[in-house]
């Protein structure tokens, strides 16, 4: 069972490296929308600094929406997916090494990608640690709840729009504890709930997640 | 008793049911819903605080409740069809979703025109209000990911898993929303905390909350005869009540 | 090993087979007939779980699906109209994804990739491989886990002359083994010293 989750998670990272429009674009595209709020806002560094968390949390969970689409995409077509479905492997676990891979390559680098932006957004600094840390815990399980939904709609044509109405009102609940982490550290509160609640939506998607995602995969092979 | 059930189940044994429980509702409703409007808008006293406007609460509370209690039916009804396959209850939940959708938006728009009297303005962002309206959201994502998959079956299990997913995030976007309130807005004044509603007003109150459920029912009945009419149409006893023009 | 009763599968209201049944007992080979269109696709996805059946059982050395689902995953493989390779990868990161994929380790992936003539082409990538070379890739999968159960749609899709002669050579080699397999095919195999049985589907 351990070597099919590794051997699974090897080949999509050797895939993700082969092909970087995969998960170059998503993080562009984060980069992107985070720089159109000082252009539609105005300059301000004290509005900006306001805005900062919420700003830099809409556009990680938006990043993240823009890649999940592609997590089952290419295996349903080209048949890869029927494959994983009959490997004698428990599927949940393999669904897990999926969803882990495609954090790896599109979660990770936004992670990192974080505190340049927040400094670029006026944020304090004392926040972004918090920062780190909510969209450390927070990109995860936005991944795994966004799987159901990518795959509900991997056997739709243009399941991408459909994808965003399923899964960004799932998306709530981390974007609220999230964002709020990092006001709480910004404005120097202590920030333990906000993280720990955080903490527990993640445990709770990590093991509720990974049958709804077989199940759903299942169906939209059918 | 799983075996009443299991018969219950069989389209046309449901068909029949339907067609009594169906008027029958109907009468009790409208009866409800005729009482409920007259002691609520005529009898009960007017609020000291809020004037005539509260009396909105006898659509929005009922309204609101409504589009809870629809969706924990579409969860259960699609529970009972992943399980046991029961096609009768992906037929119920298929129908109630527009109906919870409905009673989802009557809630947000009563809630938007008594905020203008209340704040002066049509929308606050108060808790229950957002949360209401994300769980339009939901509705609206269950309905358009069955229109999205073409074949039946499918789309049936899809949207079950769906509303299932649902209905675990529920209570935690609601938790989650209330919690980001009371930090946003600490001081304000939740309108719809009714702890000591005096009971002239409480009794018309929970009269058109029955109503409402009745209506409910009626409708929700009436839609899944023509949907169980639509799908076994191929049937003898499809054929043969069109035949002696009973539909 | 495989014992098929009264399977009906539907498309939303419309039935694409009913009342099918079959039994292939261990080295039977079995070749499904049908029209396009008759379900013979459909039927190899029944099969293989892949398609929910309105009716009927299918069981697995003596017990029925869902339940013995793991073992019966274990011990079969399906080859369908996708091919269900990575073009990024090459055959050989194929082939080790593959048979990890199905937990099975210490085979030799060289002698396989050679035995489906490969040999040259096993460090290129997939996309520059021909249709024809990338079915032999679906070929090597089948030799990458010991299963006693092969289900084929169309093996021979875009293969030539040496590449249907290597089908019917597994196929023959696989049947001696005591192996079993279920097959779809517009033309004909000439499987010697093979028991094939076929089965005709479609109204």
């Amino acid at each position: 069972m351990g070597g099919a989750f590794w051997a699974l998670l090897k080949r999509d990272m050797l895939l993700a490296f082969r092909r970087r429009a995969d998960w170059l674009n998503p993080l562009v595209f984060f980069v992107i929308v985070v720089t159109l709020f000082p252009l539609g806002i105005g300059p301000d560094p004290g509005l900006l600094r306001d805005i900062a968390p919420g700003v830099l949390w809409v556009a990680a969970l938006l990043a993240t929406l823009l890649a999940l689409d592609g997590l089952f995409r290419s295996d349903f077509d080209d048949g890869s997916l029927e494959q994983l479905l009959l490997s004698p492997q428990p599927l949940s676990v393999l669904v897990l090494a999926k969803v882990l891979a495609h954090w790896l390559v599109t979660g990770l680098p936004l992670l990192l990608l974080s505190p340049l932006l927040a400094v670029v957004m006026q944020l304090q600094v004392v926040a972004i640690p918090v920062l780190l840390v909510s969209l450390l815990v927070g990109t995860l399980t936005l991944s795994l709840v966004g799987a159901i939904g990518a795959a509900l709609t991997v056997g739709l044509q243009r399941g991408g729009v459909l994808l965003a109405l399923l899964v960004l009102p799932l998306f709530i609940p981390v974007l609220i504890f999230g964002s709020s982490s990092v006001i709480a550290a910004a404005s120097g509160f202590a920030v333990d709930a906000q993280l720990y609640l955080l903490g527990a939506l993640f445990l709770l998607a990590l093991v509720l997640a990974p049958p709804a995602i077989a199940a759903a995969l299942r169906i939209s092979t059918e | 008793m799983f075996q009443w059930f299991h018969r219950l189940a069989a389209s046309k044994n449901f068909y029949r049911l339907a067609e009594i429980l169906g008027p029958l509702f109907g009468v009790l409703g409208a009866i409800l819903l005729t009482l409920g409007v007259y002691r609520g808008l005529f009898v009960a006293p007017t609020d000291y605080e809020q004037g005539e406007s509260y009396r909105i609460i006898y659509v929005h509370v009922p309204s609101a409740w409504m589009s809870m209690f629809v969706y924990m039916v579409m969860a259960f009804c699609s529970a009972l069809f992943l399980i046991w396959k029961m096609k009768l209850a992906d037929i119920i939940a298929e129908v109630s979703a527009p109906m919870g959708a409905a009673f989802t938006f009557l809630a947000l728009a009563t809630g938007s025109l008594w905020g203008k009297p209340m704040w002066g303005t049509w929308w606050e962002w108060d808790a229950r209000l957002t949360s209401e309206l994300i769980l339009l959201f939901l509705y609206i994502g269950y309905m358009a990911l069955r229109a999205s998959i073409d074949n039946r079956g499918s789309a049936a299990r899809a949207a079950a898993i769906l509303a299932l997913v649902g209905v675990v995030n529920i209570p935690i976007i609601h938790y989650s929303v209330e919690w980001w309130n009371t930090l946003h807005q600490p001081a304000s004044i939740t309108k719809f905390d009714t702890p000591s509603i005096h009971i002239s007003m409480l009794v018309p109150l929970l009269m058109m909350a029955l109503g409402f459920t009745f209506f409910y029912f009626t409708n929700m009945l009436s839609r899944a005869r023509s949907v169980i009419l639509e799908r076994e149409a191929n049937n003898n006893w499809v054929k043969d009540r069109f035949r002696e023009n009973r539909l | 090993m495989l014992l098929a009763q009264d399977l009906a599968v539907f498309r939303g209201e419309h039935c694409v087979f009913a009342g099918l049944g079959f039994e292939l007992r261990s080295g039977e080979v079995l070749q499904l007939h049908g029209d396009n269109g008759s379900g013979k696709t459909t039927l190899l996805r029944a099969l293989c779980t892949l398609l929910p059946l309105e009716q009927g059982t299918i069981s697995w050395r003596g017990s029925a699906l869902p339940g013995a689902r793991a073992q019966y995953f274990s011990e079969m493989i399906y080859s369908g109209h996708s091919e269900a390779i990575k073009s990024d990868l090459s055959p050989r990161e194929n082939l080790i994804a593959g048979a990890a994929l199905r937990g099975s380790d210490s085979i030799d992936i060289d002698a396989i990739i050679e035995r489906v003539g490969l040999s040259d082409k096993a460090e290129l990538s997939c996309r520059s491989l021909s249709a024809g070379q990338r079915r032999r890739v679906t070929l090597a999968r089948l030799l990458t886990s010991h299963t006693a159960l092969w289900v084929l749609d169309e093996p021979l899709t875009s293969l030539d002359v040496h590449g249907r002669a290597l089908v019917e050579a597994l196929i023959v080699e696989h049947a001696k083994q005591g192996g079993s397999v279920i097959y779809t095919t517009h033309q004909p195999l000439s499987l010697d010293g093979c028991d094939v049985r076929s089965l005709k589907i479609g109204l």
